[in-house]
């Protein structure tokens, strides 16, 4: 049931779009938002709970401090004011998955707010701009058997696990961004990669998208121009990689234009990404959604962060993004275009940690932008969801500085690793892909070269040493790629060139 | 075995101690004698016999291998069906949770195993603590042994009864809006409120969160303050647990005096609506405190006016929320599962079959004043009263140290009277409330009779300085006995033998 779209450069042409993003960010704490169980992800179904967890009657939540503190580092991290006195507030609606039928959440009183966070694209600085970063449990996970949809409606029976229930989160909500024009879904992009690299840096979350670490719900509206006040918004949830959030606002502005071009009102609604199929479907109304009846929490005492305590944690906190940027271009000598590259494909983080590796920044942003980044794009997944570790990128180069292997056969290397076959060593090994490196077998191989092609071996004879890469061809042939080009042709030239 | 069920908590323990008597002995007295009346009675809604003996058994053996034991250990005790005890039935005196097993001690509970309490059974109450005669109990009312035909007060009317009853000479009540401190004024007991915080509500089933306290219920003051400090102090699974010491409550039990201290009388607290027996008795009553040396002056806290509207915002506001997980989904009473319904449906169908008319109409009231675009004018004036209502209790005690009134404007009201008029069931907390609103500490002592129905006396200490209501308790008690010639249960009609009707 796809809808009428709009050519996206058209679209953007008529109209301004306006994007809000909210980023839930899931802690690595140890332990739950409001008890002492455990966060561990896998473990066996309804298993780490408690009667806290569970809503049990008389149960009672308390505040996991290493939460707040994480919060705070959030907060600053984002250029954010911390609240000295803030409070949490219940979130009340029904559902099956939610313990107490209401969240613990924070409302009016933020733990931080009003900051802002840069991002790049395509070599330019873009500002957005954060209007609160709060903390919330999250709720149990439902799982509906039978039906068509997976939902709860028309589902046979529905299967509740309450180990997520209480895990912490910190949901991050961006101002209105306007001004991005037709480059908003990049920056929508832009904007969570750089969060995600941010709260990775911070050490407060694996950060892991596929994982469930990092969630996004996207608000998109359009406008006929700047000068027009907002127009009316849809929220997209269920948008879980970046890929999903570039391709989410521009389905949203290509669907939402053809709406308002058709003369019709955009409605107000909650809609869902749908991975598979790249485009949003109508969610439920906004218009019938529930009064969520917000109040302060009255079983949990306000909490004031001591302000030397927020300064202690300001110290905590790791290079801005910008300036980072900057060291690493001058660490690593790239030139301006180089590093656009770079960011673009989101493997300033990757590139990094190769490089701690023992990697030069030229061969790891090489394997990175070409062999890996074309991987990526096939398999359609990020770079940094790919599979491949940085030590395994560093390896590889290793080995082929080495003469162990050469680019082609690192290539399999590579293959081999993402097949989960082990380490480069272990691939090498197993698969035999090793280049030949006993001279005689070489010899013997450009011996049978040239003389299965004596017309360029004459070339050769009379100069032209550029023939011999027909001879090398020939040599990589007959020893399935396993040798090292540059040392073939020096062989090749020992025996045909001038001083033969 | 009538000087044992007419004991005082204090003196079984020591008897216990000595070896005069044994816990067993004590505890199986008091479950013949719930046996013999509770019939008529019904302060219990169940009765852990085994539990009971168990641990009265327990404390025997301690006591034989030498241990040191606690000033109350081996005395029974009736707990308010609203605190969580593992593996005993748990109901908060809903069908909601008939049948539910916590699986959990409520840190309360915990307190009073520790010290050696046998908890008897769990006593009846208002369905969710909602009510203010125990009438709203889905398991039928309790009635109040000086007359049974009326109302033994609410929401904690089984642990007074129980008292009253001599089923149990030591009890756990929970105290929203006047829950432990009314019914001990119309049945004769002692009951105290500490100061929110005091006493952790970890397990506690809750009505309204920012108002509930757990506090102690007994025959006698020193009774009620060795309880209270059995079960007072810091909980780290309470957050709204006060960090402070508890109070001496104790010390303060044992030496009575109210000499140099300063007395107010409310006067917002008194007139119109209150019995002409009742204001007699107060006025007395502050007589006697003033001639045992009390500075007796008169106080207004004008904002008390608005303490009933306010508290019934807040409560219904809080009680919609905390009664939300009410749901059917993982504990407790499950309608219309019958494989053909949603989820939503069966939640539906559980919470329209399993709350009483008083408990959907708080939530009603409660999820209205919460609802977006109402909120600032019910539940957002309600709390700016409530701040109204702590400066008018700061400002009078900048002149006093404790505050007293009435704890009820009327002795108990038959049963039935009130149940079909909410409004009158509500004032009948007036004078209880607002301490709840502004988290300070209040007790009740009985005083005299009125027709033969136990009057109460209130006072109200400052937050956390709860032992300057067991100072005043104690005079009133030592003063008002000499006066009566024993303590006024002794005159409650007697109980004894299975009666025939009824």
């Amino acid at each position: 049931m796809s809808e009428t779209l709009v050519d996206y450069d058209t679209a953007v042409a008529q109209w301004d779009p306006v994007m809000g993003l909210e980023v839930h960010v899931e802690l690595n704490t140890a332990s739950k938002m409001f008890c002492g169980c455990s966060t561990a992800f896998g473990a066996a179904p309804n298993t780490n709970v408690c009667p806290v967890c569970l809503g049990l009657p008389g149960a009672m939540p308390t505040v996991n401090a290493k939460a707040i503190e994480s919060a705070i580092r959030i907060g600053l991290a984002l250029n954010c004011s911390i609240a000295p006195w803030c409070r949490f507030a219940r979130k009340n609606y029904f559902y099956p998955d939610m313990p107490k039928n209401y969240q613990i959440s924070q409302y009016d009183e933020p733990i931080a707010h009003d900051g802002w966070l840069d991002v790049e694209v395509d070599g330019e600085t873009f500002r957005i701009e954060i209007e609160r970063a709060h903390m919330e449990e999250d709720t149990g996970k439902s799982t509906h058997v039978g039906g068509a949809t997976g939902r709860i409606h028309g589902a046979d029976y529905s299967l509740l696990d309450f180990n997520r229930a209480g895990v912490p989160l910190i949901e991050i909500v961006t101002r209105p961004i306007v001004g991005a024009g037709e480059r908003a879904p990049q920056i929508a992009r832009a904007y969570v990669a750089a969060l995600r690299d941010l709260i990775k840096a911070l050490g407060v979350s694996e950060a892991r998208m596929e994982q469930g670490n990092l969630r996004c719900d996207v608000n998109v509206s359009l406008r006929p121009s700047p000068e027009h006040e907002l127009g009316t918004r849809t929220e997209t949830k269920n948008v879980n990689s970046l890929r999903s959030v570039e391709g989410s606002v521009r389905y949203e502005i290509s669907r939402q234009a053809a709406v308002l071009d058709d003369g019709q009102a955009v409605h107000q609604e909650t809609r869902m990404w749908q991975e598979s199929t790249g485009i949003t479907t109508p969610g439920r109304s906004k218009e019938t959604a529930e009064d969520y009846r917000y109040f302060p929490e009255p079983d949990l005492v306000p909490i004031a962060p001591d302000a030397d305590w927020v300064e202690r944690l300001r110290a905590t906190l790791p290079e801005p993004p910008a300036q980072r940027l900057r060291r690493l271009q001058k660490e690593w000598g790239f030139t301006d275009a180089e590093l656009r590259d770079v960011v673009n494909a989101e493997a300033t983080g990757l590139i990094e940690e190769t490089v701690a590796e023992g990697c030069s920044p030229a061969a790891a942003r090489k394997w990175w932008l070409t062999e890996l980044a074309r991987r990526a794009n096939e398999a359609g997944t990020e770079l940094s969801e790919l599979g491949m570790r940085p030590k395994a990128v560093a390896d590889i180069q290793q080995l082929v500085e080495a003469g162990t292997i050469n680019d082609k056969l690192a290539r399999q290397v590579i293959d081999g690793v993402l097949a989960g076959e082990g380490t480069p060593a272990e691939v090498v090994a197993a698969r035999g892909l090793a280049v030949v490196s006993d001279d005689g077998a070489l010899s013997h191989a450009v011996d049978a070269a040239i003389g299965n092609n004596p017309a360029v071996a004459d070339k050769i004879r009379a100069g032209r040493v550029q023939a011999a890469g027909a001879l090398i061809g020939d040599v990589m042939k007959q020893l399935g790629g396993k040798a090292d080009a540059a040392k073939v042709r020096e062989l090749i030239l020992t025996k045909l060139g001038p001083g033969a | 075995m009538t000087e044992i069920l007419r004991a005082a908590a204090t003196d079984l323990a020591a008897a216990i101690a000595a070896g005069e008597l044994s816990s067993v002995e004590v505890t199986r007295a008091h479950l013949d004698r719930i046996a013999e009346v509770d019939d008529r009675v019904h302060a219990f809604l169940h009765v852990d016999t085994e539990g009971a003996l168990a641990q009265a058994a327990a404390v025997d053996a301690d006591r034989a291998a030498g241990k040191e034991l606690g000033p109350l250990a081996g005395v029974p005790l009736a707990l308010k069906d609203v605190l969580t005890q593992r593996g005993v039935p748990t109901t908060a005196g809903s069908k909601m949770l008939e049948g539910y097993l916590p699986p959990y001690d409520a840190t309360v509970v915990s307190r009073l195993r520790e010290a050696g309490i046998v908890i008897l059974g769990k006593t009846n109450m208002d369905e969710f603590a909602m009510g203010s005669s125990t009438e709203n109990s889905a398991y039928g009312p309790t009635h109040n042994p000086w007359d049974l035909d009326r109302t033994p007060g609410g929401s904690g009317g089984g642990s007074a009864a129980a008292l009253a009853a001599f089923e149990a000479p030591l009890a756990i009540g929970t105290d929203t809006g006047g829950s432990i401190r009314q019914p001990a004024a119309v049945t004769g007991t002692v009951g105290v409120k500490p100061t929110y915080g005091g006493v952790s509500r970890y397990g506690l089933i809750a009505l309204a969160s920012s108002l509930d306290q757990v506090g102690p219920c007994a025959r006698n003051v020193l009774d009620a303050a060795l309880l209270h400090r059995v079960i007072a102090g810091h909980d780290p699974r309470d957050s709204t647990s006060a960090a402070a010491a508890v109070p001496d409550v104790v010390g303060a039990a044992r030496h009575g005096d109210v000499r140099g201290m300063r007395i107010g009388v409310i006067r917002e607290l008194g007139g119109e609506g209150y019995l002409p027996a009742v204001e007699q008795a107060f006025h007395d009553t502050v007589e006697l405190l003033s001639a045992q040396g009390a500075e007796v002056v008169e106080v207004s806290c004008p904002s008390f006016d608005h303490a009933l509207s306010a508290y019934y915002l807040i409560l219904p506001a809080e009680a919609s929320s905390n009664l939300s997980r009410f749901d059917a989904m993982r504990y407790g009473l499950r309608v219309g599962d019958d494989g053909e319904h949603s989820a939503e449906q069966v939640m539906n169908a559980t919470r329209g079959a399993g709350f009483g008319a008083e408990v959907k109409r708080r939530i009603m009231i409660g999820t209205y004043a919460l609802s977006a675009g109402y909120y600032d004018a019910y539940y957002g004036t309600a709390q700016k009263v409530r701040t109204l209502i702590i400066r008018d209790f700061d400002a009078a005690f900048e002149q006093v140290d404790v505050l007293v009134s009435p704890t009820t404007p009327t002795t108990a009201f038959r049963l039935g009277e009130r149940v079909d008029d909410p409004l009158a069931m509500y004032k009948y907390d007036l004078c209880t409330l607002p301490t709840n609103l502004a988290g300070n500490a209040a007790g009740s002592f009985p005083v005299g009779l009125a027709d033969g129905l136990p009057i109460g006396f209130q006072v109200i200490a400052p937050p956390l300085a709860d032992e300057r209501i067991y100072r005043v308790g104690a005079v009133l008690e030592r003063e008002l006995r000499a006066q009566w010639g024993g303590p006024l249960l002794d005159r409650v009609p007697a109980l004894n033998g299975k009666q025939e009707q009824r």
